[in-house]
């Protein structure tokens, strides 16, 4: 795991100490709101609903035992107990105080983690696989690349005004567990004639205009990314529109001018770029690499593991849903999920961060990552240590054996907090999982993501959910719009409406209505409901979902 | 005919604290919106929210919501403002806890 040097330390260090001054002179009047609110927004700190709330980037998702500890002393400190982990590797503190806010930072500081550009028309997070690393089919771990651009991009003077937000998404693998279709710029580490490079994907997001990106390179060979990423960003900030913020994005750029001319925009912006880099970031892409090295993976038994799986059906239960498979021998790759039926998804408690840093610690070679999907992964674990880490998790409300199913929502903060939001979406993803919790249905409609977000900002990805659910305000009363469809996979989709939208106390039965469809039309078992949904379309939900519509054709 | 005026509240947010902050008749704030000022003439609307906004200083992000009269004083009328009132729906936060603990 990248570990700070000198240089990182004494610039994070300024740029809070830069900030704390900034707060006072807020406070004491020299600078006004409209002058100290793209000062807080460059450093996370949002004014929100009911509070402030700072969000903390964790870059590419890779945490270490004392980050992740500092995250809890943050939450047991200054906020109320607990943090939300995001939808992009962040995390949120919802209740922080203003002038505690410069302390927080510092905190932050002393264990290599900011919150610099998780706000502001900037280059955001680049969050990345949070299997990296670690998943068997990975052509290489692409987080020295994420780091990479991290630093690169972090106070780049070029870019911190940019028309709007830019987020970036990494995968070093062929199954694409970190979006890459759906973010401004997508990155596949791919491999050719020996050769590490990378696709390069430009132009897809959600929001209000969801799209797929397109490919802009088939193949970069990875000394060209610095410049080529520039080149990208430098054709975006001349050619992306400021003169309306819906229209500023550069999936919008891409889509009006079309990928062929952004493609030779770029590429001529390439020829220059390219012969200003003299190689210097390749020595440091080389020593950011170092500290990326695989821990020595141990050997043994994993008889343990075995016995457990055949005596305990709780825990065979869990290795069924949480377990996935690990590049070397006798390991696994271990999902906590923070998605307890009725629980707040993306939530964990002070005591549960830190029971999951101890437990990487001793059993997880010190590695821990957050998924965009809201849950905290171990992502090197021998198998004969997976009964005692079960164990500890079953104490601490952190066993739930939900991975990739109904319970497993994502959901953005929507109105509970978000002072962007419409309606809310936490309520109902509480709703839904408790609901199929009761009817004890959940392993048995299997794989199946539900995504909801409280406006149309997206940031619950709801376009690319199986099912995706869209809180809005309907002549002031919530009400939900649903999609179908929708896939964040390699094979990335937006998912189709499925008619007008379900006031806030129709929604869970709603979704009840489609799943019971999907389980009537389903050939087997083992047809997922993306699967189903694809052979059989829209319209057998359709009639489920609006009986009254339907009587009326016939 | 013009549409009829609807009652607002000035609210904001706290420069310090964050929290919910509701201007009343005397010009100072209060956390809770049944002691805010409920404007129900159009014309007096935009100048009490000029004197609020001289409290710049101390307050964030002043507006005009709509409010109406209530037995106990203003109250929301939308949905958004009732969670600003209250606190999230997640957890027994926010203002909701405040107002237990009195």
């Amino acid at each position: 795991m990248y570990k700070y040097n000198e240089f990182d330390e004494a610039f994070l260090a300024e740029r809070n100490a830069q900030f704390r001054a900034q707060v006072e002179r807020r406070i004491d009047g020299s600078l006004t709101e409209e002058e100290f609110r793209p000062l807080r927004l460059m450093n996370g700190v949002y004014l929100q609903l009911h509070a402030y709330m700072l969000r903390v980037a964790i870059p590419y998702g890779t945490l270490n035992p004392d980050q992740m500890r500092a995250l809890a002393l943050l939450a047991e400190k200054w906020d109320r107990g607990y943090g939300h982990f995001t939808t992009r590797q962040n995390i949120q503190y919802n209740w922080p105080k203003l002038r505690d806010l410069p302390d927080m930072l510092d905190a932050l500081g002393e264990v290599g983690l900011h919150a610099i550009q998780t706000s502001g028309n900037t280059i955001r997070n680049t969050t990345a696989d949070h299997f990296a690393g670690a998943a068997a089919e990975e052509v290489t771990d692409p987080r020295p690349y994420a780091e990479l651009i991290r630093q690169w991009s972090t106070d780049h003077p070029e870019f911190q005004f940019l028309g709007r937000k830019f987020k970036i998404a990494i995968t070093g693998s062929n199954t694409d567990r970190a979006v890459i279709k759906a973010h401004d710029v997508g990155l596949q580490v791919v491999e050719q004639d020996g050769q590490i490079g990378f696709k390069v994907i430009v132009g897809g997001g959600l929001g209000r205009t969801p799209m797929i990106g397109k490919t802009l390179r088939e193949f970069l060979p990875q000394a060209d990314l610095l410049p080529y990423l520039e080149s990208v960003l430098t054709v975006y900030n001349v050619l992306g529109r400021r003169d309306n913020k819906y229209k500023a994005r550069i999936k919008i750029t891409v889509s009006e001018n079309g990928i062929d001319t952004y493609r030779a925009m770029t590429e001529e912006a390439f020829l220059t770029i390219r012969g200003q880099y003299d190689g210097t970031d390749q020595q440091l892409l080389e020593e950011i690499k170092a500290h990326f090295t695989a821990p020595e993976f141990r050997s043994g038994s994993t008889e343990a593991f075995d016995t457990a799986y055949e005596n305990d059906p709780v825990f065979r239960a869990w290795a069924d849903t949480n377990l996935d498979q690990h590049r070397a021998e006798g390991h696994a790759i271990a999902t906590i999920s923070i998605k307890a039926h009725g629980a707040t998804p993306g939530d964990a408690s002070a005591e549960q961060i830190r029971v999951m840093a101890d437990l990487a610690e001793q059993y997880g070679y010190g590695e821990l990552r957050i998924s965009h999907q809201q849950n905290v992964i171990l992502p090197h674990v021998h198998k004969s240590d997976l009964p005692a880490i079960h164990a500890k998790l079953k104490e601490h409300g952190l066993a739930t054996a939900n991975l990739g199913l109904i319970s497993d929502i994502i959901a953005c903060p929507g109105m509970d907090y978000c002072n962007l939001a419409t309606a809310r979406s936490i309520p109902v993803a509480q709703e839904i999982a408790t609901r199929f919790d009761e009817l004890k249905l959940e392993h048995d409609i299997g794989h199946l993501q539900i995504k909801i977000s409280g406006c149309i900002n997206a940031c619950g990805h709801h376009h690319v959910g199986h099912i995706g659910i869209l809180g809005l305000d309907r002549a002031g009363v919530e009400n939900y719009q649903i999609t179908l469809g929708g896939d964040a996979s390699e094979n990335a989709a937006i998912g189709t409406r499925t008619g007008p939208g379900f006031a806030y106390d129709e929604i869970v039965p709603a979704v009840e209505r489609i799943v019971d469809t999907y389980l009537a039309v389903r050939e087997s078992a083992e047809e997922t409901f993306i699967e189903t949904y694809r052979r059989v379309g829209m319209d057998p939900f359709k009639a489920a979902l609006y009986p009254e519509a339907a009587k009326k054709v016939a | 005919m013009a549409r009829a005026f609807t009652p607002k509240v000035i609210t904001a947010n706290d420069l310090l604290e964050g929290d919910v902050i509701y201007f009343t008749a005397q010009d100072t704030w209060t956390r809770h919106m049944s002691e805010a000022e409920l404007i129900t003439d159009e014309a007096v609307a935009p100048l009490r929210l000029l004197e609020a906004e001289k409290q710049n200083i101390k307050i964030v992000g002043a507006y005009l919501a709509d409010a109406k009269a209530g037995p106990n004083g203003p109250e929301p009328t939308h949905f958004r403002e009732e969670f600003r009132r209250t606190g999230p729906s997640n957890y027994f936060h926010g203002k909701q806890e405040a107002q237990a603990n009195v």
